[in-house]
């Protein structure tokens, strides 16, 4: 077991759900409640990582955070190395690959408040935070729970983009995925598979955990 | 100067056509009447300040929420209205309690409480205030809003289709609950619905709505007897409409008489409408007395016309009769009998009947609609 390699992978995991958690309430409730001209193509850019192979991803990262794009040049004046092949570096594409994987469960979460109870917050006093806060979170939290565990599990089990973005630098890159891939190049296969039974084991929790909230919510909207 | 009440104009072309202008004094119930797609829902919207509407201005006992030519347009959490959604909209993760309490924030959180109680007992609702939404029936849902929206002393009370999605039952226990409760609001109500019936128990004042107009406002009583256009008789259900020519005018007996298809009907004094003019006239079926074939009266003078039956149509304790008077392809008259009456007089299709045109309930109206023209969406 490279312990090393899953520590690093919920470290990964926990910062992109730490980042895209707000950005998934923030951008989930805008798409839910407001129409806007051109919104249909931001909801197609924002779902773009799920149709797009990793790798392809990857490489626009990789060439747009890379030592010689503007990106890569700026922080690395800023902080001493560069973006790419860092743990930074992986974070920023975690997040951007993980983008549809927060606001879609989000966005499905908020919209399916009834409008009437905005407007019911609105005509009782509330304000936007106290309806944000009171009101519309604790009724889309089956959607923030799908969001937090979807993020989470995908970023544990993330190959193409951060094979790409952060190369294979064991410590500093190398993440359980690529640790698994390496030991089966290795013909360490009892090593590949304790650390997949180990990550099948966290998806399926996650992933029950999820499924179990949402049913529960559902059966008691129900009721 | 401060006007008591509420003052609503409104005007816009889209997306919701609008035109409207009501007033509503503190304490007076006024009912919105109209058809789906009237702007009912709309106006009370605009009152609330969820709706922002193009022009015109919405003032309360002085204070202005929404003057399009000032650019002023509170936000609806500072409006202070009380609004009863048509689905209640009541928060479902909150208890009762806890509905009303977010209504009364501006109060420290024991006070909160202690008027939420208040008001839940208010509404006959004490001892549920730890239920969930969900556990509650749909009245005990509706008075849990009624509270709510009632709780933070709301300067206009709003209360959208409240009664259209409980039981018959339900709903007349709660006609008498809102009769009772209402006496004790010193603010302006306006009640949304599209029954007329409704209107006619709970209202002081009755504004009939079509595609965002408000065509008139008054009595509710007094809307539906004598409307001033073909188009506000069509909406408050008058069904019996026609064409006649006005004679003369008898001041002395304060009687107008017109004739109609070749009867002379005797109508209540409207010397509005000059003679030789064409007018429309239209009367309630409450002022269509049925003949009785057994024991001829005195009444049966007044305004006497007779027909056989076309339809017949029981429906429950009531028959519909429909009646050619002067032949079957013209516009026949309707009106509605006790089912008992129908069956002493052996009324059934095919069957002769008299009946009387009450000349109090003949209300003369413009031929044509010209004044008030149904604009198409």
């Amino acid at each position: 077991m490279d312990w090393s390699a899953l520590k690093l992978s919920f470290e990964l995991a926990a910062w992109t759900v730490l980042i895209l958690l707000p950005v998934g309430i923030g951008v989930g409730r805008l798409l839910a409640v407001r129409q806007f001209r051109g919104k249909a193509w931001v909801e197609a850019l924002l779902a773009l990582p799920l149709v797009l192979p990793p790798t392809v991803l990857g490489f626009y990262l990789l060439v747009a955070m890379g030592g010689d794009s503007t990106v890569g040049r700026l922080y690395e004046s800023l902080v001493g190395r560069t973006l790419v092949f860092n743990f930074e570096g992986l974070l920023v594409a975690s997040v951007i690959f993980n983008l549809p994987f927060a606001i879609q469960p989000i966005q499905r979460g908020f919209e399916a408040i009834a409008p009437e109870v905005r407007d019911a917050a609105a005509c009782c006093g509330l304000s936007a935070w106290r309806t944000l806060w009171r009101i519309e979170l604790p009724l889309a939290w089956s959607g923030l729970l799908s969001a937090v565990v979807l993020t989470f599990a995908h970023t544990l089990g993330e190959f193409g983009v951060v094979l790409m973005v952060g190369g294979n630098i064991p410590g500093e890159t190398q993440t359980i995925a690529i640790a698994i891939y390496d030991r089966v190049q290795a013909f360490d296969h009892a090593g590949a598979g304790i650390m997949s039974a180990a990550l099948l084991l966290i998806s399926l929790i996650a992933i029950g955990a999820a499924y179990f909230a949402s049913s529960h919510a559902q059966a008691r909207r129900h009721d | 100067m401060t006007e008591p009440g509420l003052h609503v104009r409104l005007r816009q072309q889209g997306p919701i056509p609008l035109d409207a202008a009501l007033e509503c004094a503190p304490g007076e119930v006024l009912a919105l009447v109209g058809p789906s797609g009237s702007g009912k829902t709309s106006i009370l919207r605009a009152i609330a300040g969820l709706l922002q509407v193009g022009e015109g201005s919405i003032r309360i006992n002085g204070d202005t929420w929404f003057d399009a030519n000032q650019t002023i347009n509170l936000p609806a959490r500072r409006r202070r209205v009380g609004y009863v959604f048509q689905s209640y909209a009541l928060f479902p993760h909150l208890s009762a309690l806890h509905n009303v309490m977010e209504a009364l924030l501006e109060y420290p959180p024991a006070e909160r409480e202690r008027r939420a109680r208040e008001a839940l007992s208010r509404v006959r609702l004490a001892g549920l205030e730890e239920r969930l939404p969900r556990n509650l029936s749909g009245g005990q849902q509706q008075r849990v809003a009624v509270a709510r929206a009632l709780a933070r002393e709301p300067k206009v009370l709003l209360l959208d289709e409240p009664f259209s999605a409980v039981d018959r039952a339900t709903r007349q226990r709660l006609y008498r609950e809102l009769a009772e409760l209402r006496r004790e609001l010193a603010m302006p109500v306006i009640l949304v619905t599209h029954d007329l019936d409704e209107a006619l128990m709970l209202a002081d004042r009755l504004c009939v709505l079509h595609q965002g107009r408000t065509l008139q406002s008054g009595e509710p009583c007094a809307v539906m007897t004598r409307p001033e256009s073909v188009e506000v008789a069509q909406l408050v259900g008058l069904r019996n409409v026609f064409r006649a020519g006005v004679l003369c005018h008898d001041e002395s007996r304060g009687m107008t008489t017109i004739e109609w298809r070749g009867h002379r009907l005797e109508a209540r004094l409207q010397p509005a409408f000059a003679p030789g003019m064409q007018v429309t006239w239209a009367i309630p079926q409450g002022h269509i007395v049925l003949h009785r074939r057994d024991r001829p009266s005195r009444g049966e003078r007044e305004n006497p016309v007779s027909g056989p039956v076309i339809e017949c149509i029981a429906l429950g304790e009531n028959v519909a009769l429909t009646v050619a008077v002067n032949g079957p392809d013209r516009p026949p008259l309707f009106l509605n009998i006790p089912a008992h009456v129908a069956r002493r007089n052996d009324i059934a299709a095919g069957v002769e009947i008299g009946l009387s045109l009450l000349a109090d309930g003949i209300h003369l109206m413009p031929a044509d609609d010209s004044r008030t023209p149904a604009k198409p969406r």
